[in-house]
């Protein structure tokens, strides 16, 4: 469906929020990066900045040599322009919609009969065939993350984000969605940031680590080579905890 | 055939509710999710036709929109003719009595939609006027109702400010309420009795109406 794509991404960002201060800057060569600290630390406050949610912010965003926010040259593209996909929180699915009409919103570009096989391709692709008509809140938790990143997934966006994509599940289920995930990065290719707090997630989904906390980044590199190594005490600290 | 006064306030109502609906949506929206400079002064202004008495708010717009007044003179200047003692200012009170219940419950509405649900949209690639249509409003849409039906309520019950602006001129102002004053006045007791009969009952048809549409789009 999509083809393997640079998917560099290049992020220095200052910002305050109130007392809090975001200083951050690191680079990741594509693939799944894991955005690991504890709760305060400014991960998803980073991952609302990349999706272009949130104004106000000093520095640059560049996703494979575009630039999407440039602070000292007037450059902020509106979250439309960026081709970022996100998945939220709690998923954010629009309640008064179907599943189909929730994963097609993004593809009003294309002609009826063509979104209408995209969607259907895409709902197989998370495992939902034939969930088109269903509502959102007829939807386990785990399904109804698969519809997000179905939708998210829709227009083939060069970067997909994810707020703690498994933060509002059941954990016999987590391990499960996060093979799921990390197959679905394979299949598409689309280089992904996430947001977590699990060290399991590090591990199993993760091919560089950016270590968070109080609004600065800690250690980055390979996972391996960080979990292997941590720079200094903070990230061992860090990493010492199993989840934070 | 002159108009009857029942069809008048139906039509006068109408008109009322579809311009509070255009001025009042946005208003509320912007009430409800921005940070508008002045935007306790702007809440006062608009729900302050609620609490005023009707007689008090068609005194200041007689000064308003009369002949000596400045937007009844531009409308002669620009040659729209006289205002006041016209079906138009009939709407008009109608419209100013009625807007503040479009507004309050439409920003409710509108405060209770979660502002994931529009983030979203903005981040699978839609326009702010786009998830304005298919987002905010489908999801705030009972609070809109509900404005839609107290609006169309009051406009259609309006009194006070229509007979200062608007007159009793049979056929062309004299709405329903303002048919019932007249009748009673005149001692024809029979002919108010029917019009408030119906009057009763067209306002309860429109709210079950309203109602009933209440339950349908897209929920």
């Amino acid at each position: 469906m999509v083809s393997t794509r640079p998917g560099r991404l290049l992020v220095r960002l200052q910002t305050r929020r109130g007392a809090f201060a975001l200083d951050v800057a690191f680079e990741t060569p594509g693939g799944v990066t894991a955005l690991f600290g504890p709760s305060g630390a400014g991960k998803s406050l980073t991952l609302r900045h990349l999706a272009g949610l949130e104004r106000g912010a000093q520095g640059r965003i560049e996703l494979a040599g575009r630039t999407l926010f440039a602070g000292d040259r007037d450059i902020d593209l509106p979250p439309r322009e960026r081709g970022v996909g996100m998945v939220f929180q709690e998923y954010a699915l629009f309640p008064h919609m179907s599943v189909a009409a929730n994963v097609g919103y993004g593809l009003q570009a294309l002609a009826r009969t063509e979104r209408r096989g995209r969607v259907v391709d895409l709902l197989e692709r998370v495992g939902l065939a034939g969930y088109g008509a269903r509502r959102p809140e007829s939807l386990s938790g785990g399904e109804r993350q698969r519809v997000a990143l179905a939708r998210a997934l829709a227009p083939e966006p060069g970067l997909l984000l994810l707020d703690e994509p498994f933060g509002a599940l059941d954990f016999r289920v987590r391990r499960g969605l996060r093979r799921e995930l990390r197959a679905l990065h394979e299949a598409t290719g689309v280089p992904m940031v996430l947001v977590t707090h699990s060290l399991a997630e590090v591990r199993e989904l993760s091919d560089h680590l950016v270590l968070l906390d109080r609004g600065r980044v800690v250690g980055t590199g390979a996972t391996e080579a960080l979990l292997a190594e941590p720079p200094n005490e903070v990230a061992a600290e860090l990493l010492g905890a199993e989840d934070l | 055939m002159e108009v009857h006064p029942l069809a008048l306030s139906f039509q006068v109502a109408l008109v009322a509710t579809a311009l509070s609906l255009v001025v009042g949506l946005p208003l509320a929206w912007l009430l409800a999710r921005r940070a508008l400079p002045g935007r306790d002064l702007i809440t006062v202004l608009v729900l302050l036709p609620m609490v005023l008495p009707p007689t008090v708010l068609g005194y200041y717009l007689l000064l308003l929109i009369g002949r000596g007044g400045p937007v009844g003179q531009a409308a002669e200047t620009l040659g729209l003719g006289r205002i006041v003692f016209t079906p138009t200012a009939a709407v008009i009170a109608a419209f100013v009595a009625s807007v503040p219940f479009l507004v309050r419950a439409a920003q409710s509405g509108f405060e209770r939609v979660d502002p994931a649900f529009e983030e979203a949209a903005r981040t699978l690639g839609r326009g702010e006027l786009s998830i304005w249509f298919t987002i905010t409003i489908p999801l705030a849409w009972r609070g809109i109702l509900a404005g839609v039906a107290l609006t169309f309520a009051r406009a259609i019950g309006e009194f006070g400010a229509t007979v200062m602006v608007a007159g009793s001129i049979p056929g062309r102002t004299r709405t329903g309420s303002v048919a019932i004053y007249d009748a009673v006045q005149a001692g024809r007791m029979s002919e108010a009795n029917l019009l408030a009969v119906l009057l009763t009952l067209t306002a309860a048809g429109t709210l079950y109406l309203l109602t009933r549409v209440g339950r349908a789009p897209g929920w």
